[in-house]
């Protein structure tokens, strides 16, 4: 266990709002720790749609959603944000100081005075693809990501996808894997052309099995894989022995463990009130489009507006003794010296 | 207007107008129709606005585009006549258009 880290806030999910609420937190000196389940900031634009146009952010008549996260992350940086990537908070619990413990996936703590709820649609994760019986699998015969290479030696593996994340395990898995067989919809793959190259000449080799074709079942004892049932484009159906399966069908958004932390919730999104953005709970704030209020329009621009009015809360539950003065970064020295422009 | 008819899975079918310009997906939003979840709002990021263009349509509408063609491995029993409905537009030429709504959308 790694020491427990001490902040003034953590800000879970570093999509466009958790990357704005920095900014405005920052300018009333609070420091920030941001955990992203994903290895890059920037949520859905990041990772839905860095490509797309964006048309309602005030000032840009268009901006790039990619562009747009670049942007923020530039004019937060005088806050020194500290990221942690890949890691989905867990835990969020109350200390008796009145802090909040945050724990990770990975084992990262955090002692934080506020806490800030900015994951957009909830946490990407992998795609479970509508199979008859596939939960039962998980864990012990069908796996999303690899944790353990070892669970995988020796045994009769059959991936599903066409992109890198297929490819990459067929090359990785294949030397210690009794068998392995890649399953596609179609003979084309959208992965890098060097990893398609490297899995065709395997094919060649006779060292992968690849076949064209959609799941159609599994077959197996208990949580024991034992086949998969393929649907060829011909319409016939082979099972391919099978021990492991992992199926790569993309990323899609859970709310995931927040459900669990006590907070009112709405349909899946979180209660808050309208003039701070807290929560149920004292000290945790929730913004952006995983928030629900009446009247709640999810777009970028509301997200930044709540991250303004939460960023004031925060700070009075951090320093509660510090009168407020509010101030504009247009004319305000002392906001110009934090942005390091004066 | 043109006409588009969405046949929900195992559901009667229903009618709706639809703008030119717009897409099949936005079309079947406005509508309610069951099943088309559009999860990520259009950007052909989700696959979860598929469905399968009936015989005969197919053609008119044309075959998916690379990026489409590669979200679609990301979609649930995938079919030759399979499109994502958000990357789909709307033209006078498909009036009458009829789409198929899969039983799940993965």
């Amino acid at each position: 266990m790694s020491e427990r880290i001490s902040t003034d806030v953590v800000i879970i999910g570093a999509g466009p709002v958790g990357l704005f609420a920095v900014f405005e937190l920052g300018l009333l000196d609070l420091k920030c720790h941001l955990i992203d389940i994903l290895d890059k900031p920037g949520g859905q634009c990041a990772e839905l749609y860095p490509e797309k146009p964006i048309y309602d952010i005030p000032a840009y008549p268009v901006i790039g959603a990619q562009e747009l996260v670049d942007k923020l992350q530039e004019q937060i940086k005088p806050f020194g944000p500290i990221f942690h990537y890949g890691q989905q908070v867990e835990k969020v619990e109350k200390l008796d100081d009145g802090s909040f413990l945050v724990g990770t996936d990975a084992g990262t703590e955090f002692a934080a005075k506020v806490v800030v709820i900015a994951a957009g649609g909830g946490s990407f994760q992998p795609k479970r693809p509508p199979v008859p019986g596939i939960e039962g699998y998980e864990g012990t015969s069908v796996f999303y990501s690899v944790r353990k290479m070892d669970a995988f030696r020796d045994q009769s593996i059959v991936i599903v996808g066409g992109g890198d994340s297929a490819l990459d395990w067929t090359l990785n898995l294949q030397p210690i894997a009794k068998r392995v067989t890649l399953v596609h919809r179609r003979d084309d793959f959208r992965g890098a052309p060097h990893s398609v190259d490297q899995m065709r000449a395997l094919v060649a080799e006779g060292k992968v099995d690849l076949v064209i074709g959609q799941i159609a079942g599994l077959e197996g004892e208990g949580a024991d894989l034992s086949g998969v049932v393929i649907k060829k484009t011909d319409g016939s159906t082979v099972t391919i022995p099978a021990t492991r399966m992992m199926p790569f069908f993309g990323l899609t958004m859970k709310l995931g463990p927040i459900a669990q932390w006590g907070l009112n919730l709405t349909e899946n999104l979180i209660a808050v009130d309208t003039e701070k953005f807290e929560t149920s709970e004292p000290g945790i704030f929730a913004i952006g489009d995983i928030n629900s209020y009446p009247g709640k329009l999810k777009l970028i621009l509301s997200g930044f507006h709540e991250a303004a009015l939460m960023a004031q809360a925060a700070k009075r539950i951090v320093d509660p003794t510090k009168r407020l003065v509010f101030q504009y970064t247009t004319s305000s020295t002392s906001l110009q010296k934090k942005l390091g422009v004066n | 207007m043109p006409k588009i008819t969405f046949v929900p899975y195992r559901q009667e079918e229903i009618t709706v107008e639809a703008e030119i310009g717009s897409t099949v997906m936005e079309t079947a939003v406005r509508n309610g129709i069951p099943g088309i979840e559009a999860e990520c709002g259009g950007a052909c990021a989700c696959a979860t606005c598929h469905v399968y263009v009936e015989d005969g349509w197919y053609e008119k509408v044309g075959a998916p585009q690379p990026m489409e063609e590669d979200m679609l491995d990301f979609a649930w029993e995938v079919k030759p006549n399979s499109r994502l409905s958000c990357q789909m537009k709307v033209t006078a030429e498909l009036d009458g258009l009829v789409v198929h709504v899969p039983e799940r959308q993965a």
